[in-house]
């Protein structure tokens, strides 16, 4: 037989049909919902006549459009209050289970997925969010779609989709002291480029990456949109089994032990063959910010913003915009730089890991006057957990409140904007302009360099504070 | 959604030479609380298209009115970031029915052709020579024909790929969901085998 890849395998085990010249029908096994992208999806479903086809192989949460403060309250933005009532009558009409605001499961989608163990190794999993890509560190084949493919799964349980090249991304050796899986991946696509490895599926392998928690390998796989990639995963191991045994939703007794023998052949054959392969040494990523208006303009904490002989002159002027809109300059140093706001959260790094990491570098310390933080767990299960481990308490020691959970900030859809012209560290995926409001100057960096950035006020080395 | 046929098109086009134009300017996240598919062209590329009081930016192409057409022209890997359909959308309900770049972002391009808007990828060079010919004469017009795979200016043409599957989709305003309806039984077959 010849050598499979991980993805391979996962992706052939769910092919339907092969189109001959065209795409395959494809089986999706969990589908994940939220409120904006599902709508026009179930609006498509009811004019056709149709009901949903496998509801309960559909989870639904709103997440992107809620506010994070007052959860108890109705929601005052109408189109946003409106968008919620819409996923709940969708779900109701249908059989869908939802976990909706104030459920004790509720949160952002690619959180409450894994948690509660519905996310599971060798699946087929998608979501109308780009970063479902985040499943896929349990060695799940997962990736966002649109609408109309929504509204394809709710039909059939199926998508058309040709299949991806694969790219395999080795990371060996060891991270060091203060550099966290947000750093690995912001390194990675920084080097790649925002559409390095767009037509991929890429696996991350190598030792780095197999001693993350199933936290960091989850920012890791979310992070992999970034770089255009479809997908990305990682091959299912003891921190994989260990995560899911026992979760709510995840195979219990016999079932357990059939599974979890399955789940030991996900991973790539000797030999197996890859469109592209990149090696990366653990060791020489820094600390990582971003300087500019896509996830791919980052640079170690020390280093300095490229000059012009540095970028190819035909991006030249585009790299330019994106400066003036950050109020940077070519070659620039970030250390110093004046922070105003630093929000902690999303489908990213919202994690109880994130909020243990940001607990433990500000505990005895104070947040700094001039630093608006936001603090938003990525889910209620987190939120409880932050509070029963003590961690809501050390940081409101140090001057941080802690939110409600979901998407705040990272997008911006609710209240939770980030001023113009302000700059804002932040631990979630996307630097884009307006992202985080309009105007909002966006930095991505890790819970950690965020934790440094909330206590001095201005950028600084968590490796030397920490 | 059954989508719009598209065969042929010639028209004059709006230059966008940006690159890594993301879903975000393409349509910001705080105009997709809708529940509906329609009026999302309102606000296409809005925090480009209008100043921060609501005002029309003059300095924005869409905003000229010397460019005008039903084709889109950007800068390389036009449509990164997130999946959200309502950029397609908003395109689309502008009324464009194609958006020339020189790459595209995966899940854009999908969403784009669900959409019946057409995604045409062309060189590096054929692109600065679109740019460059709108910058001589706004009445410039560009001729996709889908049926050939072909697209040119002034005389210089290109081809460009399409799934068999999509083209044939486009070509006869088919979409997915019936495709796959079609296989109900197939479908029903695997999930009893797996």
């Amino acid at each position: 037989m010849e050598p499979k890849t991980l993805f391979d395998k996962v992706w052939d085990a769910h092919v339907v049909e092969k189109i001959e010249g065209g795409p395959s029908v494809f089986y999706i096994d969990k589908h994940l919902i939220h409120e904006v992208t599902s709508p026009q999806a179930f609006s498509g479903l009811e004019a056709r006549g149709m009901k949903v086809f496998r509801p309960e192989n559909t989870i639904a949460t709103p997440d992107h459009n809620i506010p994070t403060e007052n959860q108890h309250l109705t929601i005052k933005d109408e189109l946003s209050r409106k968008q919620v009532e819409t996923l709940t009558a969708n779900c109701e009409k249908n059989n869908i289970t939802l976990y909706g605001l104030n459920h004790p499961y509720n949160g952002i989608v690619h959180v409450v997925g894994p948690e509660l163990g519905h996310t599971q190794p060798g699946m087929t999993l998608v979501c109308g969010d780009s970063h479902t890509s985040t499943h896929g560190a349990f060695g799940a084949v997962a990736f966002g779609i649109g609408t109309s493919e929504v509204e394809m799964v709710l039909a059939t349980q199926c998508i058309l989709q040709p299949k991806p090249k694969k790219m395999r991304i080795t990371i060996d050796g060891q991270l060091q002291k203060g550099v966290t899986a947000k750093d690995l991946t912001l390194y990675v696509i920084a080097q790649l480029g925002t559409g390095g490895a767009t037509g991929y599926f890429v696996e991350y392998t190598g030792s780095a990456v197999r001693a993350l928690s199933m936290e960091g390998r989850m920012t890791v796989c979310n992070m992999s949109i970034e770089m255009g990639a479809r997908g990305g995963m990682i091959a299912p191991d003891q921190t994989t089994f260990d995560y899911v045994e026992g979760r709510e939703f995840a195979p219990k007794g016999e079932d357990w032990t059939k599974a979890l023998a399955k789940w030991k052949e996900l991973k790539t054959d000797e030999g197996a063959k890859f469109d592209k392969e990149y090696t990366y040494k653990a060791s020489d990523i820094e600390p990582m910010l971003t300087y500019g208006t896509n996830p791919g303009m980052g640079i170690g904490v020390s280093g300095s913003i490229p000059t012009a002989k540095d970028v190819d002159p035909t991006e030249l002027p585009t790299f330019k915009k994106s400066l003036d809109y950050m109020g940077f300059g070519l070659g620039d140093k970030l250390l110093g730089k004046k922070v105003d706001y630093v929000f902690v959260g999303s489908c990213t790094n919202g994690r109880i890991e994130d909020l243990r990491i940001l607990a433990a570098a500000v505990k005895g310390k104070k947040k700094a006057d001039s630093v608006t933080a936001w603090i938003v767990p990525g889910s209620k299960q987190v939120e409880k957990q932050a509070i029963e481990e003590g961690l809501v308490e050390i940081l409101e020691e140090a001057g941080f409140k802690m939110r409600q959970p979901g998407c705040s900030a990272c997008l911006a859809m609710n209240d939770d904007k980030i001023p113009a012209g302000k700059y804002s560290v932040s631990t979630s995926n996307r630097n884009f302009e307006g992202r985080q409001g309009p105007g909002a100057r966006t930095m991505l960096a890790s819970p950690l360099t965020a934790a440094a950035a909330a206590i001095t006020g201005v950028v600084s080395d968590p490796r030397e504070l920490f | 959604m059954p989508i719009d046929k598209f065969t042929t098109l010639e028209s004059t086009y709006v230059p966008l030479p940006v690159e890594n134009v993301d879903t975000d300017q393409i349509i910001p996240a705080r105009f997709l609380k809708a529940t509906s598919r329609e009026g999302f062209g309102e606000n296409l590329f809005r925090d480009w298209r209008y100043t921060s009081d609501g005002k029309e930016n003059p300095d924005f192409v869409l905003n000229k009115s010397e460019y005008s057409g039903e084709i889109l022209v950007g800068g390389k890997n036009f449509g990164s970031g997130s999946s959200r359909e309502h950029a397609a959308w908003a395109i689309h309900d502008y009324g464009f029915k194609v958006v020339v770049s020189s790459f595209f972002a995966d899940i854009f391009q999908n969403n784009a052709l669900n959409n019946g808007v057409l995604p045409v990828m062309v060189s590096p060079e054929f692109l600065a020579k679109i740019f460059d010919a709108v910058e001589k004469n706004k009445e410039q017009k560009i001729v996709v024909d889908l049926e050939k795979q072909s697209i040119s200016l002034n005389g210089e043409s290109e081809s460009f790929a399409i799934n068999p599957y999509k083209k044939n989709c486009l070509l006869n305003g088919f979409d997915d969901i019936d495709f796959l309806l079609a296989r109900k039984e197939k479908i029903e077959a695997f999930e009893a085998n797996n």
